[in-house]
């Protein structure tokens, strides 16, 4: 077992060596650009671009028409969000969305507030599942779409998005999902879910970074965006500049794998990280983040009380993973996400994330729950708060200096 | 972010960690931070009838340089007199730690808790306190 042990998997995940090998001639040979239609060099890169269409359309149950390929989910983000909000707007302006979303859907809509967009930020329950009646309360004539993730990047918790398009079609909207966390690693499928664009990224499925996917629906309904990079009109127009063919190829052999491995790889990393937790949760003091039930099989987030999370990633120095805590940040801000969910900022500070991942062993997991039970042991220790818990101090009745 | 050797030294080997009695008269204690920002420190110092830190305790709840710099601040707080505590100057923390500008505030919670711990000692052995500094946050 090498450390330090790589358990940060929703923020990237290593490249799988047979989508290296997929891309490597791509970079060499094969490096026609995949627009030149007549020469040899052009045909070869466009077949490496259909095949991997054609495995990405496979995965979500989509035709390889409806695939936009773009520089990531940011951009896909953008693109369909955007791109709905410019095509549609004579049919209306309101956005509904929700306060755990990822930045790039967030900052997007905030964009557009500034051009005329309203948009609705729906609170999520206590376990981070939004509620469906809330969202039918926001929909009215003016909305024109409804973005909300498929998966949560922090706390893993998987949204009820067939009831959620079934809503948002009722009311006329489009339905929207930035599935980043999701695509690869739960069977998602446009068609049975109810989606009419979908934005996910290769390289949190063992892809390369740079390369992303816009799912655009193309019947019932037809969905239109207006491009938001003009130029070469590639993409069917939607999203011009030159492919990024080996990234292409790279997301394809991606796709291709996720669709083939992910039922058992999904079924042992359940059993890994339930074993973790259990592990953890036993620990006096600590919580599970978010829903339990409707969640990604290979995310965990917990709240160690009385210890704060950056310093006790520090403690856990060979482990690779992240917290909620914003000690780094300037703002000084836990987690939105871990608030969102009503959290108290003191667990916020305390949650750490951990993200297993195809390469993820067993041997790694027992190291990481030693490793993890001795650093909060340890931080626990030295925690003035710990202490005060043990002698029954109610800590919430003491008027801290807020600084 | 990478954290400097001296950080990690004091983050591994953390000194003078522990408890004095507070209820102590020759016992001062400093709490200051809050839970909801991520840093609580809790700062205690022993004074001898010569007005000298004979013995000086921290516990802190936050990051890698929060706890590094309560640490060191205890080790600096031993054998000086309470006169000679009330110099130490967050930016003295600063320097050795060698502390990036997003970790100042670390600095200054442990300078307030220095200043906060001599004044509850001065407070109980019926001394004026003395002022504050601005928090700097």
């Amino acid at each position: 077992m090498e450390l330090p042990i790589y358990l940060d998997n929703n923020a990237t995940t290593p490249l799988d060596p047979r989508v290296l090998e997929a891309m490597l001639p791509y970079f060499t040979s094969k490096f026609g650009n995949a627009a030149s239609r007549n020469h040899a060099f052009g045909w070869v890169a466009e077949e490496g671009v259909d095949y991997a269409r054609e495995q990405a359309a496979k995965l979500i149950g989509c035709t390889e028409k409806e695939i936009i390929f773009t520089s990531g989910a940011t951009e896909a983000d953008n693109l369909g969000i955007k791109g709905v909000f410019e095509m549609y707007s004579d049919k209306g302006n309101h956005i509904i969305t929700a306060t755990t979303e990822h930045k790039a859907v967030l900052d997007t809509c905030k964009h557009l507030e500034k051009l005329g967009a309203k948009v609705t930020y729906l609170k999520v329950k206590e376990d981070g599942l939004i509620d469906l009646q809330e969202l039918e309360a926001a929909m009215t004539e003016q909305t024109i779409l409804v973005t909300i993730m498929y998966g949560n990047n922090e706390i893993g918790v998987v949204q009820p998005v067939k009831e959620i398009s079934a809503i948002a079609h009722k009311f006329g909207a489009l339905f929207m999902t930035d599935a980043t966390q999701a695509v690869g690693k739960i069977p998602v499928d446009v068609n049975a879910d109810g989606i009419d664009l979908m934005a996910f990224s290769a390289h949190k499925m063992y892809g390369p970074k740079g390369v992303g996917v816009l799912y655009v629906r193309r019947k019932n309904p037809r969905v239109k965006v207006t491009a938001q990079i003009d130029g070469g009109g590639h993409e069917r127009g939607m999203r011009s500049g030159t492919l990024n063919v080996p990234g292409i190829v790279g997301l394809g052999k991606a796709c291709e794998l996720c669709r083939l491995e992910m039922d058992e790889e999904a079924k042992r990393l359940s059993k890994l990280r339930d074993k973790l937790e259990a592990s953890l949760s036993q620990m006096e003091e600590s919580y599970v983040n978010g829903n339990v039930e409707h969640r990604l099989p290979h995310v965990a987030n917990i709240s160690f009380k009385y210890v704060e999370g950056e310093g006790l990633m520090m403690a856990m120095k060979d482990l690779a993973v992240s917290s909620g805590s914003a000690c780094t940040s300037a703002s000084l801000e836990p987690s939105y996400v871990l608030k969102s969910l009503g959290l108290s900022d003191d667990l916020a500070h305390s949650s750490i994330r951990f993200g297993l991942g195809r390469f993820t062993t067993e041997e790694e997991i027992d190291y990481a729950i030693e490793n993890t039970k001795k650093a909060v042991n340890h931080l626990r220790d030295l925690s003035p708060l710990w202490e005060m818990f043990k002698e029954g101090i109610d800590l919430s009745k003491i008027e801290w200096a807020e600084h | 972010m990478a954290y400097s050797e001296k950080v990690m030294e004091h983050y591994t080997n953390p000194r003078n960690v522990g408890t004095l009695n507070k209820d102590s008269k020759s016992v001062g204690t400093g709490l200051v931070g809050a839970p909801e920002c991520g840093d609580v420190m809790r700062l205690q110092i022993e004074v001898d009838e010569n007005n000298v830190i004979t013995d000086a305790k921290f516990k802190t709840f936050g990051c890698g340089s929060a706890i590094a710099s309560s640490s060191l601040a205890t080790e600096w707080l031993k054998g000086k007199t309470v006169d000679e505590a009330l110099t130490i100057d967050n930016m003295d923390i600063v320097e050795e730690l060698a502390l990036p500008p997003v970790k100042i505030h670390c600095s200054v919670l442990a300078e307030d808790a220095i200043k906060s711990a001599i004044n509850d000692y001065r407070v109980k052995n019926g001394m004026e306190p003395i002022a504050m500094p601005k928090s700097h946050h």
